[in-house]
C-alpha cells in the first residue's frame, strides 16, 4: 500500500471528491482510500461539504426570476447600444438564417421554428470544448432530475452507446414558451449530437418525423405525448434518422 | 436566441452563486442586478462562442471585490476577517447541521469561500474557477484545499486530532 500512498497526493484527493479523475485514476484513489481510514473520513467530510452546499442553495434556482432580469430593453442608454446588440444577433442567427429565408412557405411556421432553434442550439454549444454542457454525464441523475423539475415533466436522456454515442451531459435553455433542456452526445471521433426537448407541443399527441435541414445542421423532429423533440446533427440524413429512430424505440420501450 | 436569453440562462446559477457567497439574501439579490446590467451593457465585448457562463461569473467576482473594498474603506477596516475563532465553534452537536456550515462558510476568507463555492456548488472546472478568478490554477487549489480543511475543522471542532476520531 505504500507505494499506492506516495502516489496519491492531495490533488488527487480534491479532484476525487470533484469528480474530475479518469476511471482509473479514480480505482486508484479508491484503493488508497480503502487502506486509510484517516484519509477516507477526510475525503468522506469533503464530499459532505459539497452535498449541505447543494441543501442550502438549491432551491435558489427554483425561484422565479424577476421579468425585470430577462431582457435588457429597457437598460439601453444610449442609441448606439441596441446596433451593437443587434450586430452580435445577425451574427448568430445569420448563419442558418439568412440562407434558408425562402424555404418555409407552406409548413408549420411553429414547427419549422422548433426545429430551427434545436439548430441553433446545436450550433452554439456544440463547438465547445471545454464547456459543452452546464451539467456533466458524471452526474446524470442530477442531470436528468434538475432538468425534468425545469421542464415539469419526467426527462429521459436515451443511452445511445450501443451507436456508439456517448452522453456528454446537458444543459438548460429558453425557448419560446419556457424552459428548454438540451443532451448532447459525442462519439469517438468527436462528432455531436444534440437532442432538443421542450414541453409544450400543442394539440398534437404525436406525429411522424419530419426533418429539417438548417445550414449544415440536419434536424429530425417529432412530438411523442407532451414533449416535442428534436435530434440535431451534421450527419448524412440516413444515419442521423438511425439515430432518431433508436431515440424514439429507446423512449416508447 | 439573443443575447439577454443567452445571458438569462446563467441567473439561476448566478443568483444561488451570490447567494451562498453574501450569505443575504438582498445584497445577493443587488449583485446579480449588478452583473446583468454590467454584462448588458458590455455584452458586446463578449467573444461569440467563448464562455459566457466563466465571463458572467468573472464580472460577478469583479463587483463583489469591489464591494468588500467599499465596505472595508467606510468602516476602516481590512475587507475579510480571515483568521478563525475556533472558540466560538459550536461544540455540542457532533453531527453536522446545515447551519453550521452556513456559518462556516461566512467565517473563511471571502478568497476561500469563492473557490469553495465555484468547486463545490457550482460545479466549475478548477481551471474554469482560476479564469474567473483570474488566479494561477495552484492558487485555486491551495485556497481550496485550506477552505476545506477550514470548513471541516470548524465544523467538527476540530482541535480533535484526526487520528483520534471514531471510525465507522
Amino acid at each position: 500500500m505504500n507505494s499506492q500512498k506516495a502516489a496519491v497526493s492531495e490533488l488527487d484527493l480534491h479532484a476525487y471528491v470533484d469528480g474530475r479523475l479518469s476511471e482509473k485514476r479514480r480505482a486508484e484513489v479508491e484503493a488508497y482510500l480503502t487502506a486509510s481510514a484517516q484519509e477516507s473520513e477526510r475525503v468522506r467530510a469533503y464530499q459532505e461539504q459539497n452535498e449541505i452546499l447543494h441543501t442550502l442553495f438549491d432551491s435558489v434556482l427554483d425561484e422565479p426570476i424577476p421579468p425585470k432580469w430577462r431582457s435588457s430593453r429597457r437598460h439601453w442608454s444610449f442609441p448606439l447600444r441596441p446596433v451593437a446588440a443587434a450586430s452580435v444577433c445577425i451574427i448568430v442567427g445569420g448563419l442558418l438564417g439568412w440562407a434558408l429565408r425562402g424555404e418555409y412557405a407552406g409548413r408549420s411556421a411553429k414547427r419549422v421554428d422548433f426545429a430551427r432553434q434545436a439548430a441553433m442550439a446545436h450550433a452554439v454549444y456544440t463547438p465547445e470544448v471545454r464547456h459543452p454542457v452546464e451539467v456533466s454525464a458524471q452526474q446524470e441523475e442530477h442531470l436528468i432530475g434538475w432538468l425534468s423539475k425545469r421542464l415539469g415533466a419526467p426527462l429521459k436522456a436515451p443511452h445511445l452507446l450501443d451507436l456508439g454515442y456517448e452522453l456528454v451531459g446537458g444543459r438548460l435553455l429558453p425557448g419560446d414558451q419556457g424552459p428548454v433542456a438540451q443532451f448532447m452526445y459525442q462519439d469517438k471521433n468527436g462528432q455531436r449530437l444534440t437532442l432538443y426537448i421542450k414541453t409544450d407541443a400543442g394539440t398534437e399527441r404525436e406525429t411522424a418525423f419530419r426533418f429539417s435541414q438548417e445550414g449544415t445542421v440536419g434536424v429530425f423532429y417529432w412530438i411523442d405525448r407532451q414533449l416535442s423533440y428534436a435530434l440535431s446533427g451534421e450527419l448524412r440524413k440516413t444515419e442521423l434518422l438511425q439515430v432518431a429512430d433508436a431515440i424514439y424505440k429507446k423512449l416508447n420501450p | 436566441m439573443g443575447n439577454d436569453e443567452h445571458i438569462a440562462t446563467h441567473i439561476p446559477q448566478l443568483r444561488r452563486y451570490a447567494r451562498a457567497l453574501t450569505g443575504d439574501y438582498s445584497a445577493a439579490e443587488d449583485l446579480v442586478q449588478d452583473t446583468l446590467e454590467r454584462a448588458w451593457k458590455r455584452i458586446g465585448l463578449w467573444r461569440l462562442g467563448s464562455d459566457l457562463r466563466a465571463w458572467l461569473f468573472t464580472i460577478m467576482h469583479n463587483l463583489h471585490v469591489n464591494q468588500l473594498k467599499a465596505d472595508s474603506r467606510q468602516q476602516g477596516q481590512p475587507p475579510e476577517q480571515a483568521t478563525l475563532d475556533l472558540s466560538v465553534r459550536p461544540t455540542q452537536e457532533d453531527r453536522l447541521e446545515l447551519r453550521d456550515l452556513n456559518k462556516a462558510l461566512r467565517r473563511l476568507s471571502n478568497e476561500q469561500r469563492e473557490v469553495l463555492l465555484l468547486v463545490g456548488l457550482e460545479q466549475m472546472s478548477y481551471e474554469e474557477v482560476a479564469k474567473v478568478l483570474g488566479i494561477p490554477i495552484g492558487t485555486v487549489m491551495s485556497r481550496l484545499s485550506r477552505g476545506r480543511d477550514q470548513l471541516r475543522a470548524m465544523m467538527e471542532g476540530s482541535s480533535a486530532a484526526p487520528q483520534l476520531k471514531v471510525i465507522k
